[in-house]
């Protein structure tokens, strides 16, 4: 037998959390000024109406498939709160909470849920990419994104959202590995919401956390509650600030839960029991936790609870509705989109599509 | 029995994996779940955790790994999820599974069955919708089968399970639960390589596959409404192309309209139209026209129907040919 000496071992790290489900706070509490604190939990709330909207749109045939991201407010909210307005985001498809506090507008983000094109044209100084919808196949924009950014000498960090299954697709290990060798200021988070579609992280790797699998490419690899909305953000502020100093990358692997479906097409009772679900909930929602912790800090009340519910439910029904009435592009500005120069041939095309449809309008 | 497209995908890997052992399923939430258009449902609880296996979420694992079952005695039949996600297999698929025969020379071989959802049309989101044939007929060593009803999908899964070779099985997203019919049960097989005649007719030929079979039926049954009788051909298998029947068709009829969902330029149209201008050429009484999607990324849903060739678009085309 191969002497143990031989053989390489994993130091394992611990979960880093703040807030506990009931609202205490432990001694890493940043204490964070009392309206930023205010401003975080409102974003979480309007994150999960956007979400519960969503999901009525699309029951009633007013929107496609969409993919809820309740149970990811923590880490979402948390993480996009750390975030310099010069940093960028490269989001995954469940990432409306984080896209909004950066500044992607609800209404655009509705439409492009809505099969309309032009939600995807975020509006210049937002500093954020369209979501990839490929699992983890935005992972290596990140690495190159932020490569630039270090040749450019920028003071800005890319983070980039992930999930678990992710993990399991080679963009991860070479965005990974490109991140570290070049040390660009990237930080990877990893929002390991238990499921890829029916399958659990489980039997999605052998290994004991995702965080680990940062070890392996020369890069700090962190484990945190991510449904702790505080820890989340103070976790991340550190990588960033690591980042932008030159320190390289990090990767944060978040563990959430996802509350809902994959997607408005899945059936997640086919593979897993709606009492354990509804379990997880009650003693692991975000948006509670962060509630409770305003409450033991004597910031919030049963009615500001009401107020709040009430102006963002009008927030987000007023995006579902422009985003309703906002016009798809014409086929011609999708023509015009495919190079900075229409080629003769996308002209001739265009012309014939003119010719079969009376004018390319919908 | 009557049964749909998903219905005939089922039925076809149940008695291909009671009759042989070796045939495995493999892909996304393809077991538990019985994957996310439920055409695997049932199989695993059936056959067991070691023939019916959820794999990492990973393409080219799946296809790559496949590959290496393949290669030592095993008949994987694998699972992309949408055919838009399948671009990150393609270093397996086209490095490996479609040369270790030639490489070898012979010694290998890999009897892989590649099933994917392909096409557009159901108000999927983008990468949901694509229509990406031809990036797989370019491939040597390749057979690229589109069945479009329930007993060709039936006959032609059983067939590419046992075929020697990687066969990659396009399976239309909008053919899936469109329609049922009576589908002959236990052993039945469609060839690869043969077409079908969906609709005898006498005036031109429409050549389709796919959803596109069903659009261009449609369109024929207004052109007969206005004296004009098309035959519609369904292609069934586009590599190996069953190029007598297409011959034949156009030989008779001196017109062809060819309607295709995919992007317009190198789209399997295209090589019809070269087969139909080399072989047949002093036959045809019109130049044969193509009717395609646009070279422009599949639109996300509120646009779709104006991408996607409809019967209107193969009635104008049609005309065009019979009034040349």
């Amino acid at each position: 037998m191969i002497d143990d000496k031989y053989l390489f071992k994993l130091i394992k790290g611990e979960t880093f959390n703040i807030v506990d489900q009931d609202g205490t706070a432990n001694e890493l509490d940043p204490h964070l000024p009392e309206d930023m604190l205010l401003k975080m939990y409102r974003m979480m709330v309007q994150a999960r109406a956007f979400d519960d909207k969503a999901l009525k749109l699309q029951r009633t045939g007013r929107m496609g498939t969409y993919p809820p991201l309740s149970g990811q407010e923590g880490v979402q909210i948390g993480s996009a709160f750390a975030l310099a307005p010069e940093d960028w985001m490269v989001p995954s498809y469940r990432e409306a909470g984080a896209m909004m506090v950066k500044g992607v507008p609800m209404k655009l983000q509705y439409m492009m849920w809505m099969g309309n094109d032009r939600g995807n044209h975020i509006p210049d100084g937002v500093n954020c990419m369209p979501v990839s919808i490929p699992v983890g196949s935005q992972m290596l924009h990140a690495a190159g994104f932020a490569w630039a950014a270090k040749i450019k000498k920028e003071n800005c960090a890319v983070i980039c959202y992930f999930g678990d299954g992710a993990t399991s697709r080679g963009d991860f290990h070479e965005s990974m590995n490109f991140a570290s060798v070049f040390q660009v200021p990237a930080v990877y988070v990893c929002s390991n919401n238990g499921f890829a579609i029916s399958m659990p992280v489980t039997k999605q790797t052998r290994s004991e956390t995702l965080a680990q699998k940062a070890i392996a490419y020369g890069m700090p690899g962190y484990r945190l509650d991510g449904m702790d909305a505080l820890a989340t953000y103070v976790l991340v502020k550190d990588a960033l600030e690591r980042a932008k100093k030159g320190g390289g990358p990090t990767m944060i692997e978040a563990v959430c839960y996802r509350f809902g479906p994959h997607t408005t097409a899945d059936n997640p009772d086919l593979y897993r029991q709606k009492s354990e679900v509804e379990q997880i909930i009650r003693k692991t929602d975000p948006v509670a936790r962060f509630r409770n912790y305003l409450v033991k800090k004597e910031l919030w009340d049963d009615s500001k609870e009401k107020a709040l519910l009430e102006e963002v439910d009008g927030l987000v029904d007023a995006a579902a509705k422009e985003a309703e009435q906002a016009p798809p592009p014409t086929m011609e500005d999708l023509f015009k989109n495919v190079f900075a120069q229409m080629p003769g041939y996308l002209e001739d095309e265009l012309d014939y599509f003119k010719k079969v449809s009376g004018g390319g309008q919908q | 029995m009557m049964m749909n497209n998903v219905q005939a995908i089922n039925d076809a890997l149940t008695y291909e994996m009671g009759r042989d052992p070796s045939v495995m399923v493999l892909g996304e939430d393809v077991g538990n779940e019985g994957g996310v258009f439920r055409a695997t449902a049932g199989l695993q609880q059936k056959y067991g955790k070691d023939r019916v296996v959820d794999t990492p979420l990973s393409e080219n694992g799946i296809v790559g790994s496949a590959v290496g079952l393949a290669l030592n005695g095993m008949k994987p039949v694998a699972e992309i999820q949408f055919s838009g996600f399948v671009y990150a297999a393609y270093d397996q698929l086209i490095s490996h599974a479609s040369r270790m025969r030639q490489r070898s020379m012979g010694r290998l071989h890999v009897p892989l069955v590649l099933r994917m959802p392909y096409g557009g049309g159901v108000r999927a989101l983008e990468h949901h919708d694509e229509s990406d044939e031809t990036i797989f007929t370019q491939i040597p060593g390749l057979k690229v089968v589109t069945p479009c009803t329930p007993s060709d999908i039936k006959g032609l899964l059983i067939s590419a399970i046992r075929d020697p070779d990687p066969v990659i099985f396009l399976e239309h997203i909008k053919l899936y639960r469109a329609f049922r019919e009576d589908v002959p049960e236990g052993e039945f097989t469609v060839p690869i390589g043969k077409a079908r005649i969906a609709l005898p007719g006498k005036d031109l030929t429409i050549l389709a596959w796919g959803a596109m079979v069903n659009v261009s039926l449609e369109a024929a049954k207004q052109l007969q409404k206005e004296g004009i009788n098309p035959e519609v051909i369904d292609l069934r298998t586009l590599k190996p192309l069953d190029k007598a029947a297409v011959l034949d068709s156009v030989k008779r009829t001196g017109r062809m309209v060819i309607v295709q969902e995919a992007h317009r330029i190198s789209g399997f149209g295209s090589d019809l139209s070269a087969i139909i201008a080399e072989d047949a050429l002093l036959y045809l009484k019109a130049p044969v026209i193509r009717v395609t999607g646009y070279d422009i990324r599949f639109p996300l849903y509120r646009l779709e129907d104006q991408y996607l060739p409809d019967p209107r678009r193969v009635i104008v085309a049609a005309k065009e040919v019979m009034n040349y």
